[in-house]
């Protein structure tokens, strides 16, 4: 380690750019676009806030806010933001494919390229994404004031987003892992890639990771501690018990994914021989414990998906969600299956065939859950009174597209198939039939569900609506074909090809990732125009769907203390409830101060200290690294002696802001729900059956 | 939760102001247990990684040429000391005893601490002697892996015993800090738990199978 300067391995050749200089090539191109991207982007951001001059809001309400509201749009910020990227990244490598043999990138930015696609969609759009929702509508839904314990959340977020940037960071110095994204050793060790890429997946992996398992604590503790009076287990929303699963997965799966991501650490740093072909290492204790990871993380991301489509079938069917009890056991049995089948990922990896089958039959055994719920949802839709909005176009479109990828899932179980296609396309089309549909989807319709709630203003159903059918669309042209070249033996992550029957299936998937990427251009479209039309289309009253749950019953955008008064539940589908029983829209009998968190810069500091740490160690910069986790460490136990976490809102303003409401309920015109996407709905549901 | 916290915890006797707790004190004390259940895990990966390694000495030394039961013993007799210790500041603090004798026990448990970091050390030094470094092969890398990550945790208890006594001298026995030590108190008691695991699986099971 003494070889290097006081910068570590950091130098002039380690800018993407200068690579292009000596190597003025269309791969290095490309890397330069996507590294001055990065950095134009930083550049306007910061200019545009200080123009504005908003750093000071930025602060006060966001960076240093505890709210868990705001924590929640934060990281759904974050998460779109990288998706944007990840996405960019998926077209440039159906270009590459689509144009094969004669591609126009290196075999090794072709394998960044896939290596950053999958753990930035895995780690860094779907978690996050996940999370900000959860983080958003799961207090409310169950009439809490805020998470447990809001400051760590505050940190969980911090550190996620640290590793975020340290990935982007990765597109302007130095190189990303060539390794894919489960980074299987012994590729990734020191001996066969002594560059920095492995170490940054390494770091995001390490500190995003243990961002999750805090936000796992969290959520299970806010659920089993923090239910309003009355919301016993089975009467939360359908949204919150996939939630306490989701947790749980988080509270015993992220571990082994962080013990493999240090062990292959030391093996790259202190010489460990975990991993390593010689002196008794053992690569498949890696993979062994990634995929202990790895099987429940699909588990972890799609349950919360099953919930928010849960809300979205029973609220835009204005019925009861069916089989509410049938649908929680399903999701808890996926929970505890979801630890059963990890070795599916390496059946042919030297396993006897009896091992093989118990796990092939334990993977088969998921259909059995994931089946109940699909007839649910269908139940739930029978004899509804369905609106055709954006949310249950996501809904549905993943109803039927979910069928097919987990079909295609029950065939991969079966070992003797697996031995066919592993490897190859055919397994990459069915993940992603499974993460699109089953995750992506319903986190778009969650987006379009909850977001007037958070903002006060509808978004442009027109728009949403061309925006599901253009992901609906682009998703199936895009990745169908990957099953037929699949079958006939293309196999993944290959850069080129010689054989040109592929190319066709290359081709149809290279016109869908276009239509996919027209479909991002919509939601931003839609954004921009919901933005623009905000005042046509505000909810003051917050009740725009003729919603089911506590998240309703409250204003829009929602106040920063979630409720005047903390609810009392009776039933399952309590706001319907209220609202038939003429209990909704009651001023609380007496107001009382409510005390929230103060705001704490502590996540901030960790953000950037923790990204400046990360960014030491990939570089080897040893004495930055040092100073960063003594700071890390004198931060965290200075913020141990602020003896007055809490802040309290007087009753006084309490009861203005509710009495503003109410005044402006009283004004409103109840609104049916043929009516709901018109500028009549302010957020005023009328009763309907 | 709503407004008013739960005095059902008996160690803690909520009502001074300021550091008065301001959410139900059950609620922080579970949030510890999940927490605990995390990192019980981590452990146990880690366990099982050890476990998996026993014999892959590449030629190297082995358990039965690098581990001193007669230090074993001691570091075990003063970890085990040790929750005795905490376990008598936890009374202490519950029966409203002086904050000078709660703060006697709490520095005992402290040096005990620092007592068994110190053994340990010393054989990780005397293990090196003998060329057991983690670098030799992978049974000594899953050691190192897992040994010191117990260590790693005691010394990190440590940090927080001594940041809580300097808190105590400087405001004194707020609740919020009472709550502290509780949450303090189960950590110290799972590394014992943890520290049983190693004996019996790290060095008794890899001296019978190594």
């Amino acid at each position: 380690m003494n070889e290097y300067g006081w910068l570590g391995k950091l130098n002039w050749d380690s800018l993407v750019f200068s690579k292009l200089i000596t190597d003025p090539s269309v791969s290095e191109f490309v890397a330069s676009t996507a590294g001055s991207i990065v950095i134009i982007a930083t550049v306007a951001i910061l200019g545009l806030l200080t123009w504005f001059r908003v750093w000071g809001t930025l602060w006060s309400e966001w960076l240093t806010s505890t709210d868990h509201k705001r924590i929640g749009i934060m990281y759904i910020v974050f998460a779109l933001v990288m998706m944007t990227r990840g996405l960019l990244e998926g077209m440039v490598m159906r270009a590459q494919q689509a144009a094969a043999p004669d591609g126009f990138l290196y075999a090794d930015h072709f394998a960044q390229l896939f290596s950053t696609h999958g753990t930035i969609m895995i780690f860094f759009v779907a978690v996050p994404f996940v999370v900000g929702l959860v983080n958003y509508a799961m207090p409310l839904q169950i009439g809490a004031r805020d998470v447990a314990f809001p400051v760590l959340n505050q940190i969980s977020l911090a550190v996620t987003v640290a590793s975020g940037i340290l990935l982007m960071v990765s597109l302007v110095v130095g190189e990303f892992s060539t390794g894919g994204w489960s980074a299987y050793p012994p590729y990734t060790g020191g001996d066969f890639n002594p560059g920095v890429g492995p170490d940054y997946w390494i770091w995001a992996i390490v500190f995003s990771g243990a961002g999750t398992t805090l936000t796992g604590i969290n959520f299970t503790v806010t659920i089993i501690k923090c239910r309003a009076a009355g919301m016993k287990f089975f009467r939360m929303p359908m949204f919150c018990w996939t939630v306490l699963c989701s947790s749980i997965l988080m509270i015993f799966a992220m571990p082994p994914l962080s013990v493999a991501a240090l062990m292959l650490g030391f093996d790259r740093y202190l010489d460990f021989h975990f991993f390593t072909n010689d002196l008794g290492g053992n690569m498949m204790n890696y993979a062994n414990l990634f995929w202990l990871f790895g099987h429940p993380e699909v588990y972890l991301l799609v349950l919360p998906a099953y919930g928010i489509f849960s809300e979205v079938f029973s609220t835009f069917s204005a019925k009861r969600l069916y089989g509410y009890k049938s649908l929680v056991i399903a999701t808890m049995s996926i929970g505890v299956l979801s630890f059963t089948v990890w070795l599916h990922h390496f059946f042919t990896m030297g396993q006897s065939p009896t091992i093989n089958i118990v796990f092939g039959i334990a993977t088969m055994l998921i259909a059995v859950p994931t089946g109940v719920k699909v007839y649910d949802w269908m139940a739930t839709m029978y004899r509804g009174r369905i609106r055709f909005t954006t949310p249950m176009i996501y809904s549905i479109g993943f109803l039927i597209l979910f069928v097919i990828g987990g079909l295609s899932g029950v065939i991969l179980a079966n070992p003797t198939v697996d031995f066919q296609v592993h490897n190859t396309l055919f397994l990459v089309a069915h993940f992603h039939n499974v993460l699109i549909p089953g995750v992506l989807f319903g986190l778009l319709a969650g987006y379009n569900y909850w977001f007037p709630k958070a903002f006060g203003f509808r978004l442009n159903d027109k728009l949403g609506r061309w925006s599901a059918f253009l992901w609906v669309l682009g998703f199936m042209l895009t990745f169908f074909p990957l099953y037929g070249a699949g079958l006939l033996g293309m196999p993944r992550r290959s850069f080129s090809y010689m054989d040109l029957t592929f190319k066709p299936y290359m081709l149809v998937a290279f016109v869908g990732a276009m239509v996919v990427l027209c479909a991002l251009i919509s939601l931003v479209v839609q954004l921009v125009v919901s933005l623009r039309d905000r005042d046509k289309n505000r909810v003051p009253v917050g009740d725009p769907w003729d919603g089911r749950s506590l998240e309703w019953s409250i204003p829009a955008p929602a106040p920063s203390y979630n409720f005047a008064e903390l609810p009392r539940v009776t039933d399952r589908d309590e706001f319907t409830e209220a609202k038939e029983q003429g209990r909704a829209y009651l001023a609380p009998k007496v107001y009382r101060d409510i005390e929230v968190p103060k705001n704490n810069p502590l996540g901030f500091i960790l953000c950037v200290l923790s990204g400046i740490l990360m960014f030491a160690l990939v570089w080897y910069i040893w004495w930055l690294a040092l100073i960063s986790a003594v700071a890390i460490i004198v931060a965290v136990i200075a913020s141990t002696f602020r003896w007055d976490s809490e802040r309290v809102i007087p009753a006084s303003q309490v009861q203005e802001d509710t009495e503003k409401w109410l005044e402006q309920v009283k004004k409103s015109r109840a609104v049916g729900r043929d009516l709901e996407n018109t500028p009549a709905n302010v957020g005023y549901a009328k009763l309907e059956h | 939760m709503n407004g008013t916290p739960s005095t059902s915890n008996p160690s803690v006797n909520p009502g001074q102001v300021p550091g008065a707790i301001h959410k139900d004190p059950d609620m922080v004390i579970f949030g510890f247990w999940v927490f605990m259940m995390s990192d019980l895990i981590f452990f146990g990966v880690v366990f099982a990684i050890y476990i998996t390694m026993i014999g892959a000495t590449a030629g190297g030394p082995g358990p039965r040429e690098l581990f001193d039961f007669g230090s074993l013993f001691a570091q075990t007799m003063l970890l085990l000391t040790s929750s005795l210790t905490v376990g008598i500041a936890t009374v202490t603090m519950k029966h409203q005893r002086s904050q000078a004798s709660f703060l006697f026990w709490v520095v005992v448990t402290l040096i005990l601490g620092l007592g068994f970091l110190t053994l340990e050390l010393y054989d990780f030094s005397q293990m090196a002697a003998q060329g057991g470094v983690p670098q030799r092969s992978g049974y000594l890398s899953a050691f190192f892996g897992l040994v010191p990550l117990h260590g790693l945790h005691v010394s990190f208890g440590c940090l927080w015993m001594l940041v809580l006594i300097v808190q105590i001298c400087k405001v004194g026995m707020l609740d919020i800090i009472k709550l502290r030590f509780l949450r303090l108190a189960l950590f110290w008691h799972f590394l014992d738990l943890i520290w049983i695991g190693i004996f019996s699986v790290v060095y008794f099971g890899g001296w019978v199978y190594g």
